[in-house]
């Protein structure tokens, strides 16, 4: 082939397999809005009102549970999460320990951010059976935490290494100790951290696999923390394909309100990481 | 010094006990925060032990060949042949990564290469927002457009019957799950190397594409192939939409319009139903626990192709 | 000048839009004769690279680069042409500053060109890397491993192999952007001397930092200052008798940093001449 003619096919073929992965991602969208929106909007009450007492089987009343499940079960474990990560991201810095410490912990973090969440769903199963607990809200928090905690960490990490070192030079010259320092660096690093928060936060109310096994999957008001409970994705998962039209059309509200939730919160922590790489000299765009 | 013996010996006669206090939570904190660096290593070998220890009936009584090459899977009369879910991970894995990869690359060369101003900055944000779309909403919209369109209209064009469940489903779907990721990666690596290297290319008369196929893919190459790893350990570990698409058959497939299992699906289908028998128990943590290191190994290669070839090009 | 030019610019302006938008190139027009080496010079920012790249539309790979103007190579237009690109870029080839080997062996880092632009036999190929190897004197350096990775290579050889390159695709004129600025001082001298022999042979463009460089090499110079052409001469006339005031300060200033260091060249005489007023 002459080489202008590949060089135009090749050009053409970029082209379209970007306008491709974008009509998909409009595809998916599309069809979530469209679907669950006409569910959603003609009857927005699904979501506030609790289940019926033979929810699985006739859909009778609202998805109440799965809302409140999950905001039960992802608030408590984004806090978790964001204590440690943050934590374990200023360990890292090299305040605190040597590139080879950070290396080996760094490489262990990989291993644990590639880790499919079932393997984390399976561990945390196998440690309820192991103590004779039942599965409930608790573990689902466990198993989310553990979800979220190498993904926050990677942002935090992140955020702190691109703060200024200016801030840091500035904070040990005025005599602080690494304590006051890491809290300065923090200050300084604090929109790309908070941006890693919601990100970390999206990441876990919108998975499945960790908590299928873990939270309960209870088709009632969660009871407490040592009650089953279930999530947006778990009832998702099982009502999606269901036989009555009812409870399927409560997955379809159901991936409504997780996709807006979803989609709101990229939008917010985007506009945070967009303000805060415009503050931070040298931080990426 | 003079003028601060005004505001009072009480500040001098502080300071000390300041100090102190300062010092104090100096050394509690960098305990926590060595607890917390330790923490990832402490979590990653708690995993493993776990699962290891909890894996150890299920080995113990069966033959790891036998059942890794059985396609038997009958947990209630204790057959344990993970063969179709192996064959059913593999069916999806190369499917989705033989379909995704070159898309990504091409639509990463797009961005990092082609795209310029807001044009780039809109198809980017567009693949972040794809990125985290969580992937029960990808399986719920496969039930509604894939399923059928396999089903309907796929199969009987390729002469073929499918009841829309099964493999090729999975690895449509998870195609698009794990372009954006690798996306990234690889806009990410192409835009890491210097403008030099175009230049010296275009300099010499090489078209965009020439410079494009035989520089700044191979200059990038050892990121770009990082990425597809990663991706593989994506596909491979990927449980809600096989869960949700594949049909749960455990059968060795005959085609990739056939419905089956995969590993974590396996793990899915089986695990709450049949808690109640101990072994069934053990094989199924034992398929986590092989997850774990396929997905590992993965990982673990990405990270040495880096290292390596990047040492090799010194890009 | 004007029978002899191989490549000339025509009231050439060049933008960087965004944000702040900057001028970088003030309607230029100068011509480059034929195997002559003209030498670029002129303080930091002032455009040198622009006008290089320009020459070959290089700059075109800055999204945000927008010109008005024209370049003639022998007559033919470069941006109101027919001609592919590529093709342009082939008869005008480019050196970048940084020493930059392409991700691949020494053999064919020099055999890019010639495996783009032609189809020739391995023997032939073989032929072209040696001779080019040889005209930038590195053959006997690399002869024994033309298949390691360039990147192998020291700094010095490597901009000696980019020019070995460079040379393979048969251009008509080279640029050269401060080729030797990255180099330590002996493999400076390794490339200016390769530089000097190959001005018989080709049309070089020079941008140097180095006033001492340009008198040592160049037959031409050309003074830019904050976009503008200050001053265009033959290298004799422009070190020895500036035309323009601004030409002779820039040359003290240089030549006087430059003597300090105890360089074995006596100041000459303009050099101790007091600044214009
Ligand atoms: N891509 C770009 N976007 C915006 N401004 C640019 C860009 N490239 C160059 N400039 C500006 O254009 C002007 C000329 O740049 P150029 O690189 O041609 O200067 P130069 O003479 O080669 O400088 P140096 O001696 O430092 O290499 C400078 O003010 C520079 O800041
Ligand atoms: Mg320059």
């Amino acid at each position: 082939m002459d080489r202008y003619a590949e060089q135009r096919l090749f050009g053409f073929l970029a082209r379209a397999s970007a306008a491709l992965i974008v009509a998909v991602l409009l595809l998916v969208v599309g069809v979530t809005i469209f679907r669950g929106g006409r569910v959603f909007l003609t009857d927005p009450a699904v979501a506030i009102t609790p289940p019926g007492s033979r929810y699985m089987l006739d859909g009778g009343g609202g998805f109440l549970h799965a809302v409140l499940g999950s905001l039960f079960i992802v608030v408590p474990a984004t806090v978790v999460a964001t204590t440690l990560s943050l934590s374990t991201a200023v360990f890292l810095q090299s305040d605190y320990s040597s590139e080879r410490t950070s290396d080996v912990i760094n490489m262990f973090l990989n291993v644990l951010w590639g880790t499919p969440p079932i393997v984390y769903g399976v561990f945390v199963l196998t440690v309820i059976i192991a103590v004779g607990a039942q599965t409930s809200l608790i573990f689902g928090i466990v198993a989310i935490a553990i979800f979220q905690y190498p993904i926050m960490t990677r942002y935090a990490d992140e955020a702190l290494q691109s703060a200024p070192d200016a801030v840091k030079e500035a904070s040990y010259g005025l005599g602080a100790t690494r304590f006051e320092t890491a809290r300065v660096t923090i200050r300084a690093a604090l929109p790309g951290i908070i941006a890693g928060v919601i990100m970390g936060f999206a990441r876990g109310i919108g998975d499945a696999a960790t908590v299928l096994f873990t939270a309960g999957r209870s088709t009632q008001m969660p009871g407490g923390p040592f009650e089953p409970a279930t999530t947006l994705p778990i009832l998702i998962f099982e009502q999606a394909a269901s036989f009555n039209a009812e409870v399927r059309s409560h997955a379809y509200a159901a991936s409504f309100v997780l996709i807006v939730a979803v989609l709101a919160l990229i939008i917010a922590s985007k506009l945070l990481a967009g303000r805060y790489a415009r503050f931070a000299p040298g931080g990426r765009q | 010094m003079d003028t601060t013996t005004d505001s009072g010996s009480n500040a001098q006669a502080d300071r000390p006990e300041r100090l102190d206090r300062r010092l104090l939570i100096e050394r509690l904190s960098s305990y926590w925060l060595i607890g917390a660096g330790l923490f990832a290593v402490a979590l990653f070998a708690l995993i493993v032990l776990t699962l290891v220890q909890q894996s150890i009936p299920i080995v113990s009584e069966h033959s790891l060949l036998e059942m890794l090459t059985s396609s038997n899977w009958d947990p209630a009369s204790e057959e344990f042949g993970y063969l179709p879910a192996i064959v059913g991970t593999i069916y999806v894995t190369v499917l989705s990564m033989a379909m995704g990869t070159p898309i990504a690359i091409l639509a990463a060369i797009y961005i990092a290469e082609y795209a310029e101003g807001r044009m780039k900055v809109i198809v980017s944000s567009f693949i972040d927002v794809l990125a985290a779309i969580p992937s029960v909403i990808f399986g719920l919209v496969g039930l509604i457009v894939v399923v059928p369109f396999v089903g309907d209209y796929l199969a009987p064009a390729l002469g073929t019957h499918s009841i829309g469940l099964g493999i090729v489903t999975v690895s449509l779907v998870m195609a698009i799950i794990v372009t954006p990721f690798m996306i990234s990666l690889t806009v990410e690596s192409l835009e890491a190397l210097p403008d030099e290297l175009r230049e010296a290319s275009l300099g010499v008369g090489a078209t965009k594409w020439e410079t494009i196929r035989s520089v700044l893919l191979r200059a990038a190459g050892p990121g770009i192939f990082s990425a597809i790893l990663l991706g593989f350990g994506r596909v491979f570990g990927a449980t809600i939409v096989p869960a949700m698409l594949i049909g749960g058959q455990t059968a060795i497939p005959e085609s990739p319009f056939d419905a089956g299992e995969t590993l974590p699906s396996l793990i899915v289908n089986d695990f709450g139903e049949l808690m109640s028998i101990p072994l069934t128990q053990s094989a199924l943590i034992f398929v986590g626990l092989l997850l774990l290191v396929i997905v590992w190994l993965f990982n673990f290669g990405a990270m040495l192709v880096r290292r390596r070839l990047q040492r090799r090009w010194q890009y | 000048m004007t029978h002899d030019t191989v490549i000339r610019t025509d009231d050439l302006e060049v933008t960087y839009t965004g944000k702040r938008e900057v001028t970088a190139l003030n309607g230029v027009s100068v011509d480059f004769s034929e195997n002559k080496l003209t030498a670029i010079i002129g303080p930091s920012g002032c455009g040198k690279s622009t006008l290089l790249k320009s020459l070959n539309r290089l700059h075109e790979i800055q999204p945000n680069a927008e010109i008005t103007g024209e370049v003639y190579l022998e007559d033919d237009p470069v941006y109101e042409t027919d001609e592919p690109l590529p093709e342009i870029r082939r008869r005008v080839g480019y050196v970048p500053q940084k020493p930059t080997p392409l991700p691949v062996s020494i053999y064919n880092n020099v055999a890019y060109g010639p495996k783009i632009h032609g189809d020739y036999s391995r023997e032939e190929l073989d032929d072209i890397v040696e001779t080019q190897l040889r005209k930038v004197n590195l053959w006997s350096e690399v002869e024994d491993r033309l298949d390691s990775p360039g990147a192998e290579l020291s700094t010095g050889q490597i901009q000696r192999l980019c020019l070995a390159r460079s040379l393979a695709a048969e251009p008509d004129v080279l640029l050269c952007d401060e080729v030797t600025s990255a180099l330590d001082p002996i493999s400076a001298e390794q490339v200016e001397e390769t530089l000097a022999d190959l001005k018989e042979e080709y049309t070089i463009v020079m941008v140097t930092h180095s006033m001492e460089q340009a008198k040592r090499l160049a037959d031409d110079v050309i003074f830019l200052y904050l976009g503008d052409v200050i001053e265009t001469n033959d290298a004799r006339t422009f070190f020895e008798n500036p035309q323009n005031e601004r030409t002779q300060e820039f040359v003290e200033g240089h030549a006087a940093v430059e003597y300090d260091d105890g360089d074995d060249t006596a100041p000459d005489s303009t050099a101790d001449a007091p600044p214009a007023e």
